[in-house]
């Protein structure tokens, strides 16, 4: 008999690569859904860019490595990649943009380091950060939400726009800085938190139309939950970290300090806290180094929010924890049957 | 008795396919033409043959034996003629070959005379003499001697008794089965083994998918009642039948790490165990046959038998209806979980064969060379019930740096194939820590020769070097006593150099004849 003798167990796994990624798509869906609501289809535009671009390095570094490609292209990892960068880029980028951050993403960031499963760093967010510091001005023109005098582009005029075909001087007033942004600009200018608040770009209890992509993130991550996708450490310590670092400043200084309620829905808290910290490669692996891990990039984002240059905080401190993972694992490891 | 029970860490709810198999009641397996018996068939050294080839033995008969300590007799499963002692394919994940009795069966089973003695008579050492000669193994799977067990058992004062009818395994319902039919023995067994260790109480657990076995030894325990036992129904979770695990459940207690169950006071026996053990005692019938689990998808009729040790499994696979799709299955001895692949059909039930699957190809996951890189999800984490991390020890094992290995507790796991039955990127974790393990263990083996070659090279060197001096300083002595004898009768001439002298007596000599020629 030539047959392949295995080694057991000899049980069909229930559970694959694919299948925790196409549930982490389905579960970007709501949030998605929203962001095109509120800021039109240039977030199609943007996603599909991604994805495409995505693939291509993808299937290039695959090919040049010498390894399977279609195998790796089919596991979705990379359009998962995409897509979360994609999320975090202002409306409208030009195609280059997301040329450049997706490339750095997926060469540098993931197959440099020898693939999936072997990056330290969430390649989203390297890609993300690459862009944020050579590119500042592109990455920080965002516009207005449709619903509260914004104007949103058609999809034409979207795709038009992502390739440098339209007329650019035209949209370019259309710009706005983000709310965190308009907090932070405005208390460093001295302006009262009560009065920033008057701006359109705020709503009920934080950016207008951000607060509902935000909710939007939230529905998909109780999904991933309930699928067992991720576990709930890593969300629930991160907005816990981020909750905590506001309530304490907020309740000592309110004036001066954007509410808690306000920092969990406004830029990338609820996306970072169930689909970008989560990224399983880059986070800690044990569940008390879930925790600390999540802590850690909670109280980061508080920390660049409100300190910082930068409109967000998530990326960074994402990035800044992935560094201190394997420090992390190793100071966490659980007690093994029958130690003492 | 335990108040209440625990849980291990971990573990996973798999599919029972039990039904399958518990079908039909318990069936008397025929004997088949030719009886294959290993040598060894447990956990311990080799048996010696005691028989020649060409001898007639009779059923019950002791075949082989060793004076090891470690060590169970191993006896003939019925009568006939032996035809060869060689090496044959054995059941092992390695596909190789073992001594082996091959015993021609003569179809007569006729059995060597009973030796019925009355077992309440027996002392504590008698009985444990009687279970060593009757070749009883623990049955639960590792076979490992009973006798030797129970000898280190009585030594340290055992607290509780667990018996263990778990039987955790999916598609395995020997001891189910066994519970079902054969009650009574097990209680008669299980009185016995507290006659030899003196527990203060004993528990026996069953998982809660098996009512009816669980019904049938409660009848038996009213029938003949045994001080502080109890039955405990416990909740299906693999792995709950790993001895560590149903300790942590019962009692809540962990095994230190690097000692056994006597060390804190547990014992823990196997339902079969317990019958081989009754058997032994009040017939004095050894271990000749058990109880196994014939099942998978590609087989007619699954079912329990009850199998002459030594029988092929062929035969057996013959008798639950041949093959259901094709002439060809993956055979696996075992669950699917713990179990592992048989080389082919021609390997003989031994007294560790539980459960033999016949599984199509099709079923089977096979390893293709490619899988997915770990990403770190940490499922295996979640179920391991060694609280081991699983992709860390994936990760050293990988990359063969066994000394992290071993930091990450790699001889701390058991095996139980959780991980990978959780894995999304399929990948065969616990091939990769068995080969880890034997790769370490090989060192070591490497290592302890290589010590002792060293140690016996270097003691070889002194020896030699100390030879060497001793008979240098022999030399000098003898060279001194004769110097010293030479120079007792000194004289003129002793003294002077004998050669000039001889050349001197030369050179005259030749002048002499130069003088006398012209």
């Amino acid at each position: 008999m030539s047959r392949v003798i295995v080694s057991s167990p000899y049980v069909a796994p229930g559970n694959s690569l694919k299948r925790l990624m196409i549930h982490v798509l389905v579960a970007l869906l709501p949030g998605s859904v929203a962001y095109v609501w509120f800021f039109g289809p240039g977030v199609i535009v943007n996603i599909c860019l991604a994805v495409v671009f995505a693939l291509g390095f993808e299937a290039g570094i695959l090919a040049l490595r010498g390894k399977p490609v279609m195998p790796h292209l089919t596991d979705f990892s990379a359009v998962v990649a995409a897509w979360l960068f994609a999320l975090c880029l202002p409306m409208h980028s030009p195609w280059w943009l997301v040329l450049v951050g997706m490339g750095f993403a997926m060469v540098a960031g993931k197959h440099l380091y020898g693939g999936l499963g072997f990056n330290p760093f969430n390649p989203a967010m390297v890609g993300y950060v690459v862009l944020l510091i050579s590119f500042p001005r592109e990455m920080t023109t965002w516009y207005l939400p449709g619903t509260v005098g914004g104007e949103t582009l058609g999809l034409a005029d979207s795709i038009s726009y992502s390739f440098g075909t339209a007329d650019i001087g035209r949209w370019d007033a259309l710009s706005a800085a983000t709310p965190l942004d308009q907090v932070r600009n405005g208390l460093a200018q001295g302006i009262p938190l009560s009065e920033i608040h008057g701006s359109p770009v705020f709503g009920a209890w934080g950016g207008a139309g951000w607060e509902w992509i935000s909710l939007g993130w939230l529905v998909g991550g109780l999904y991933l939950l309930a699928t067992r996708t991720i576990r709930w450490h890593i969300p629930l310590s991160l907005l816990a970290g981020l909750l905590a670092m506001s309530l304490l400043f907020y309740l000592a200084d309110p004036a001066s300090h954007a509410s808690p309620l306000f920092h969990l829905l406004s830029g990338a808290s609820m996306i970072g806290a169930f689909f970008i910290a989560t990224d399983p490669v880059s986070a800690a692996t044990t569940n008390l180094g879930r925790l600390c891990y999540g802590l850690m990039i909670g109280i980061l984002t508080y920390v660049i929010r409100t300190w910082g240059g930068y409109p967000d905080g998530v990326a960074f401190a994402v990035l800044l924890a992935n560094m201190c993972v394997p420090l992390i694992d190793y100071y966490t490891q659980p007690r093994v049957y029958g130690e003492k | 008795m335990p108040s209440r029970l625990h849980r291990f860490h971990g573990g996973l709810h798999l599919d029972g396919h039990k039904q399958e198999s518990l079908a039909r009641g318990l069936e008397q397996a025929t004997l088949p033409p030719q009886l294959v018996l290993p040598l060894r068939q447990h956990i311990g050294d080799y048996n010696k043959p005691l028989v020649e080839v060409g001898t007639r033995v009779l059923k019950g008969e002791t075949i082989a034996s060793s004076s090891s300590p470690i060590c169970a007799a191993l006896h003939a499963s019925s009568s006939g003629i032996v035809s060869a002692i060689e090496n044959r394919p054995i059941a092992h994940p390695s596909g190789q070959s073992d001594l082996c009795m091959v015993i021609d069966v003569d179809g007569k089973d006729e059995a060597t005379p009973a030796q019925a003695v009355d077992p309440h008579r027996l002392s504590a050492d008698d009985m444990l003499r009687r279970i060593g000669d009757a070749g009883i193994v623990g049955l639960g799977g590792a076979a490992f001697p009973t006798a030797p067990k129970l000898r280190r058992g009585r030594g340290n004062n055992v607290d509780t008794l667990i018996i263990n009818g778990v039987e955790c395994e999916p598609y395995i319902t020997c001891d189910d089965m066994l519970m079902r039919e054969y009650a009574d023995e097990v209680v008669r067994g299980c009185g016995f083994l507290q006659r030899m260790v003196d527990p203060r109480a004993t528990l026996i657990a069953i998982e809660d998918n098996k009512p009816e076995a669980v019904e049938a030894m409660k009848r038996a325990l009213t029938a003949q009642p045994l001080a502080a036992t109890e039955i405990v129904v416990i909740p299906t979770l693999y792995p709950s039948g790993g001895e560590k695990q149903l300790i942590q459940v019962l009692t809540g207690k962990e095994v230190p790490h690097g000692q056994l169950a006597f060390d804190i006071g547990l014992l823990c026996q196997n339902v079969g165990t317990c019958v081989a053990i009754a058997r032994a005692l009040d017939s004095g019938e050894p271990l000749i046959s058990r109880i196994v689990t014939v099942s998978g998808d590609n087989v007619a009729r699954p079912g329990n038998w009850e199998v002459r040790l030594g029988t092929p499994v062929a035969h057996l696979l013959e008798l639950a209806g041949g093959y259901r799709h094709r002439d060809e299955s993956y055979l696996i001895m075992g669950g699917p979980m713990m179990g592992f692949a048989l080389s082919g059909d021609r390997v003989p039930i031994v007294k560790a064969s539980n459960c033999i699957l016949a599984m199509r190809e099709e079923t089977i996951p096979h390893t293709p060379g490619y899988h997915d890189e770990c990403i770190r999800c940490g499922k295996c984490t979640e179920v391991c019930p060694a609280s081991l991390l699983p992709q860390q020890l994936y990760w050293h094992a990988r990359a063969r740096a066994y000394d992290r290995s071993r930091d990450f507790h790699l001889f701390d796991c058991i095996e139980c194939g959780c991980c990978s039955a959780v894995c999304p990127s399929r990948i065969p974790l616990v091939q990769y820590y068995r080969a880890a393990k034997s790769e370490i263990r090989a060192a070591q083996k490497a290592q302890f020769k290589s010590d002792r070659a060293r140690a016996r090279f270097e003691f070889r060197e002194k020896r030699l070097l100390l030879k060497k001096q001793q008979d240098e300083e022999r030399k000098r002595l003898k060279r001194e006593a004769l110097q010293k004898k030479r120079k007792l009768p000194t004289g003129e001439a002793a003294a002077s150099d004998p050669v000039q002298a001889a050349l001197a007596r030369v050179k005259e000599r030749k002048k002499a004849v130069q003088d006398e020629t012209p």
